[in-house]
């Protein structure tokens, strides 16, 4: 790279393809993939979610890794980013998982709001630890 | 494997088990059993949901309808109506219509409203393993504005203005190491990136290069040009793959994009970036310890001064700034140093990455602006305290750190206000303590793992270490005195006077401030001989009560020293002398009549 311009057409070119917000023009499906995600088994959402895309013949989506939410204890996390819809947060995620999301909200539009979190007051239920009775 | 279509949670946390939550699970699978639905409807008793004033919660799944307070009257309309017909009982719910509680976003929580996000800024955003991505959210505009614009003094001038401190532990203001280094003359500089994280339960510096790589080789060959150096090295523990994995990718695609290598953006400036890896020693984490590592010698600390700045790598002088230190910088450079200086307080600008781990809900990363409190991180980020235990303390500044106790929540997160409370900002690391936790364990946690990583060349760090350490097992032990408590001071304070280097100079300081805060716990070690908290297993003692022993024998069928004895249907004991504190039987007892104190 040379000059400035041309740094400043990768970033114009590759904008959409990042842009968190609803204004973008592909969908954008990214997975957890620091030590933390990888750790909970963001590998096989990661692959799953390729293959299911590939499989329905999905265009204009873009499956990507990226590094820590932040969230650890929640992860594998999926964020889908649709055009025209804000992103959408998927928690605890296993391969199955990976691919009902892609099938019933990538495909059909519908978010799939069991995997969603669920807060109530602030505290985030979905990590629930099953006691032994 | 049974198909379940609903799922019925039941909180069996200590408040709501208090209010009956038990009778209601009982009564649900009663119900279903009524209605014959007992193969699709799974009920499940959980760990506390940290809502013990909604107790007792019910939650039924998929819908995600919230019961509060629920009785055990109120269990047979919810199975008729919810789980048979499909209407969730109104009246019953938390929030008005089920799916209230339902969150789409993340950014929508508790957890992400108050953080702020800079040195983070693209970490869970881009793909780290294409510079398209980073460079679509301005990456590598910072380091075409300093080469295309700016002096090497006026960057220095940018990052001063910034108030920017080391993240690293020391909180050395970085735009004056930049400016040292760069006034000493010589010709040859190297730029360095301390990314040797070893603090235990610290993940900032891992997490920032396993997200975001480009933004420390933006960064250091930002620093490159303003110390007027031309090679690079970060230096990063083997222990981290997949941080090791990603750098080298992101060196390889700068080199291919020549933003790193021979006459960037067609100037006179060159600059590379190589890395090398650590053997995974705590010392190698101080800077002159791993300038001697990268140089092929053993990883030791040597005196200063000189300092790196004047005689650093092979006695060039040399800039080391740590990974999160880096990753602030080219947001500084585009944005401008007095939109980072805006941020945080008077003496600690910006924004700090801490490792949320320990008793807390939401363990992860985060990253809040300087002078928030600990209660805000602890409790509003954080989540508070699971299993409703009560909060204890937290460990800030890891080895090097010291506790903070509960009087001092509201105590906003500074560098300053953090030493005078004999604890320290360290890198990041934030481990909080709930009420099952022993201090004086914990002290002697940390003071195993620096006698561990000592390296041996002082005396006082070495030595003294390993006699503390003599001592805390003693008081562990039950052996103590209350002598032991000040020759563990004494010592203490000899060991930071002494020691060449950083890790020696704080080693003392987990044991010196609980000692401060939790003297009571220490002396009910070596006086009392009790571990308050039940977590020293030579002083507990695992007792059966009379009164709730109905002599099942399970214990003593569990018990692997058979020191439970008794005759069944009656109490049994525990013969203390052949108990070896294994806590079998109290896993085992289903009347909760076993006790450990």
């Amino acid at each position: 790279m040379k000059t400035i311009q041309e740094l400043e057409e990768i970033r114009k070119r590759t904008l959409d393809k990042v842009n968190q917000r609803k204004d973008r023009t592909t969908t954008r499906i990214v997975v957890g993939m620091a030590t933390c995600g990888i750790a909970a088994g963001a590998r096989p959402v990661l692959l799953a979610i390729m293959e299911e895309v590939e499989k329905l013949g999905l265009t204009d989506v873009v499956v990507a890794q990226t590094g820590c939410i932040g969230l650890c204890k929640m992860e594998p996390i999926v964020e889908v980013i649709k055009p025209g819809e804000e992103k959408v947060t998927y928690v605890k995620m296993d391969a199955e998982k990976a691919r009902r999301i892609v099938r019933e909200h990538i495909k059909d539009g519908n978010v799939v709001e069991e995997y969603t979190m669920h807060v109530i007051q602030g505290k985030i239920l979905n990590d629930y630890k099953v006691e032994k009775e | 494997m049974a198909f379940y279509r609903s799922q019925v949670l039941v909180c069996g946390g200590t408040g709501c088990t208090s209010s009956d939550s038990m009778k209601i699970l009982e009564k649900f699978k009663e119900e279903v059993k009524k209605h014959n639905i007992e193969n699709r409807i799974e009920i499940v008793r959980t760990g506390c949901f940290g809502l013990c004033e909604l107790g007792p919660v019910v939650i039924v799944y998929p819908e995600g309808a919230f019961y509060s307070r629920v009785k055990v009257e109120d269990v047979e309309e919810i199975v008729a109506e919810h789980l048979v017909k499909g209407r969730p009982v109104k009246r019953l719910l938390y929030t008005e219509t089920i799916d209230e509680g339902r969150i789409k976003s993340l950014n929508e929580t508790g957890f992400y409203k108050k953080q702020e996000r800079i040195a983070l800024r693209n970490c869970g955003v881009i793909d780290p393993e294409n510079i398209d991505e980073y460079i679509a959210f301005d990456g590598y505009k910072a380091l075409a504005k300093v080469l295309t614009t700016m002096t090497p003094e006026q960057v220095i001038e940018e990052v001063k203005k910034s108030g920017l401190r080391g993240r690293g532990g020391g909180g050395f203001p970085t735009g004056l190491k930049w400016e040292f280094t760069a006034k000493s003359k010589a010709d040859q500089k190297y730029v360095v990136c301390n990314a040797d994280e070893g603090d235990p339960g610290a993940f900032m510096d891992r997490s920032i290069l396993e997200g975001d790589p480009h933004s420390v080789l933006e960064a250091m060959a930002i620093a490159g040009y303003a110390i007027g150096a031309n090679q690079g090295y970060i230096y990063v523990r083997a222990e981290y793959p997949i941080a090791v994995q990603r750098l080298k990718v992101a060196i390889k695609q700068a080199r291919e994009y020549g933003l790193l290598g021979k006459n960037i953006f067609g100037t006179d400036f060159s600059f590379d970036i190589e890395i090398r890896l650590g053997a995974g020693a705590f010392v190698c984490g101080e800077e002159t310890a791993l300038m001697n590592s990268i140089e092929g010698r053993r990883g030791m600390p040597n005196p200063k001064p000189p300092f790196p700045a004047q005689s650093g790598l092979w006695e060039k002088p040399t800039l080391i700034n740590n990974v999160e230190t880096y990753a602030n910088i080219p947001p500084i450079i585009v944005r401008g140093g007095e939109w980072f200086a805006s941020k945080g307080t008077e003496k600690s600008k910006g924004t700090k990455v801490f490792a949320l781990g320990g008793k807390i809900t939401n363990t992860g990363l985060v990253e809040v602006p300087m002078g928030i409190t600990l209660r805000e991180v602890i409790y509003e980020i954080g989540g508070g305290i699971p299993n409703g235990k009560k909060f204890k303390a937290v460990q800030t500044g890891g080895p090097s750190g010291g506790c903070l106790t509960a009087e001092h929540l509201d105590t906003p997160i500074e560098y300053d206000t953090l030493t005078a409370l004999g604890s320290m900002m360290g890198s990041g690391g934030m481990i909080v303590m709930d009420e099952d936790t022993c201090m004086v364990d914990v002290a002697r946690f940390y003071l195993d793992f620096t006698r561990d990583e000592s390296c041996g060349k002082c005396t006082p760090c070495r030595i003294g270490t390993k006699r503390m350490l003599e001592i805390l097992d003693r008081i562990v032990e039950g052996k103590g005195t209350l002598e032991d408590l000040d020759k563990l001071e004494e010592l203490g304070k000899q060991i930071k006077a002494a020691s060449l280097c950083g890790l020696g100079q704080t080693a003392p300081n987990p044991v010196l401030s609980t000692l401060k805060h939790f003297r009571d716990e220490y002396v009910a070690h070596v006086v009392d001989k009790k571990c308050p908290a039940g977590v020293c297993q030579a002083l507990l003692q695992y007792t059966i009560i009379e009164e709730k022993c109905k002599g099942c024998s399970l214990c003593a069928r569990q018990c692997p020293v058979n020191a439970i004895s008794g005759q069944v249907k009656s109490p049994f004991k525990i013969d203390q002398d052949k108990c070896i504190k294994c806590g079998a039987c109290i896993d085992k007892c289903p009347f909760k009549a076993i006790v450990k104190k």
